[in-house]
């Protein structure tokens, strides 16, 4: 099919009418994004079968997906932001009560002070709840990644929640080409309705959430932890599916140069796309560099991503995130608790850029590169550094 | 593993259960279990207190009826003839909003909590 040109948002939007959920719950107002207005648009329009429950918060939207989710329904919601936060203790009762929601996220900095541009530190608090975490680097792959992740959330060897995340404006307002796929593809692969085992069935009444103290709390979780590893695989499974479809390849940790690389950047995001042409420049000025774009967050893919590294001479993680406090960047501190097992551990540079939106160029991953490689001939880790903060 | 567990439970089995502490593969998906067991859960054992009922003051007004969180207040025809409150202290909390909203009658309440000994 020829491509069409859309925002990521819209992209989000398209991809959620092919899919057809059989409810959306979300709130219409910033930090939303347009994914929600468009899909709105094709539920008044007839074009899709959904009931559109518009909530009066993000804390309800989690809430009425959870509920739709436990009907046995395919369940979509997005957000954003302060708006994530707000949602966020209903997050966590989305994974633990074993309820497969797609929730698309246009990845934007937290308050305060108030910032709604590109970020992705508010997905990355999703970190430790259980949800299946992606980002997207392309508005192709957004569209994607969004049908791709009902098929993973409600595999019956995974039931949980999948993120989505695209970055706010950077992906989300910028329109791009994106070919799309037809309905009865993404049927197929879908494989129709979804099939739910455990769910609110007036023939078989079951009470889903319940109590857990000292004697069995640690059981549930840990439940969610062995759902999070059986993912693994089905993740790679419906990527390859995918592909097989539309010969697009995905990968939960992705290169780009790196068979005979000595040094490779790491990343999220659209921040891909100025690394990948800061590679290409480096390349042609005789450096060997690659790049490592993480698809999955979480599950964490260390084995994969250890084979990418184990020839690698030095590491720069580069993330639009931060955590006050901590020993180094979000995405840094598991890609480093990653390398402490490798038989050779090699150099690591953590920065943390563009945060609120700030944009980070191609000849400014050029500076990131050469700054890094200063420290590594010297041999020396380069401590964590905030790139483009002003002194 | 079972999604979830048979629906057919009783008190005995539901005692059986918190009894073997299961192992999460044992423990059906995200801990669900028939609807209903909360009936089984003696919530009586969190009482510091118990109402107590002044039948004298009580004008049968149904409001500790409707306003028990837990449902154990069942209203019974008395000697009078008329619905007086009852409560039942397997679920009952000693939480006291009965005796709270109790309007009783002119200023003397029908419902007083007093300590559980």
């Amino acid at each position: 099919m020829s491509k069409i040109a859309v925002t990521g948002d819209d992209a989000i939007a398209q991809a959620a009418k092919l899919v057809n959920p059989d409810v959306v719950a979300a709130y219409p107002i910033t930090p939303q994004t347009i994914i929600v207005e468009r899909f709105s648009d094709f539920v008044a329009n007839g074009e899709v079968d959904t009931e559109f429950v518009c909530v009066e918060s993000e804390h309800s939207a989690m809430s009425a997906c959870i509920g739709a989710s436990t009907a046995g329904g395919r369940v979509f919601t997005s957000s954003a932001s302060a708006g994530l936060m707000l949602m966020f203790e209903i997050v966590q009762i989305a994974s633990s009560s074993r309820t497969p929601i797609v929730c698309a996220i246009a990845n934007r900095a937290i308050s305060g002070p108030i910032n709604i541009h590109g970020e992705q530190t508010d997905q990355l608090l999703f970190r430790d709840s259980g949800w299946i975490s992606q980002f997207a680097e392309t508005n192709q792959e957004a569209y994607d990644q969004t049908i791709m992740a009902f098929k993973i959330g409600e595999h019956p060897e995974v039931l949980l929640p999948v993120a989505v995340g695209i970055d706010g404006f950077i992906l989300s307002h910028a329109i791009e080409g994106v070919e799309p796929v037809t309905k009865e593809l993404v049927s197929d692969f879908l494989g129709g309705e979804r099939k739910s085992t455990l769910r609110l069935d007036p023939d078989n009444p079951v009470s889903i959430g319940l109590l857990h103290l000292q004697d069995y709390y640690m059981e549930a979780r840990a439940q969610v932890r062995d759902a999070q590893q059986r993912s693994k695989q089905i993740i790679i499974d419906t990527f390859k599916d995918w592909q097989k479809l539309t010969g697009r390849e995905y990968n939960p940790i992705e290169s780009y140069q790196i068979d005979d690389a000595d040094y490779a950047f790491v990343t999220m995001g659209s921040g891909a796309g100025n690394a990948r042409t800061a590679v290409d420049e480096l390349r042609a000025n005789g450096e060997k560099v690659g790049l490592i774009k993480v698809r999955v967050y979480r599950p964490w893919f260390g084995n994969e991503f250890s084979t990418l590294t184990k020839n690698i001479k030095g590491i720069i993680s580069v993330e639009r995130a931060h955590s006050f406090g901590s020993p180094g960047g979000i995405l840094g501190q598991d890609v480093k608790s990653t390398l402490f097992d490798a038989k050779q551990t090699p150099y690591i540079a953590e920065y943390c850029y563009g945060l609120g939106g700030r944009d980070c160029l191609v000849k400014e991953w050029t500076e990131i590169y050469n700054r890094s490689i200063q420290g590594f001939n010297e041999g020396e880790n380069l401590p964590y550094f905030w790139w483009g903060v002003r002194e | 593993m079972p999604d979830v567990l048979p629906t057919d439970v009783s008190d005995v089995e539901f005692k059986k259960w918190v009894a073997e502490k299961w192992g999460y593969k044992k423990l059906p998906m995200a801990g669900s279990t028939p609807a209903g067991t909360a009936k089984f859960f003696r919530t009586g054992d969190w009482a510091a207190k118990q109402p107590r009922l002044i039948v004298e003051n009580c004008t049968s007004c149904y409001k500790c009826y409707f306003y028990c969180p837990d449902s154990a207040i069942t209203m019974v025809a008395g000697e009078d003839g008329k619905a007086h409150p009852e409560f039942d202290m397997f679920y009952c909390k000693g939480c006291g909003v009965c005796a709270y909203e109790c309007p009783g009658r002119k200023g003397e309440k029908a419902i007083i909590m007093e300590d559980l000994k």
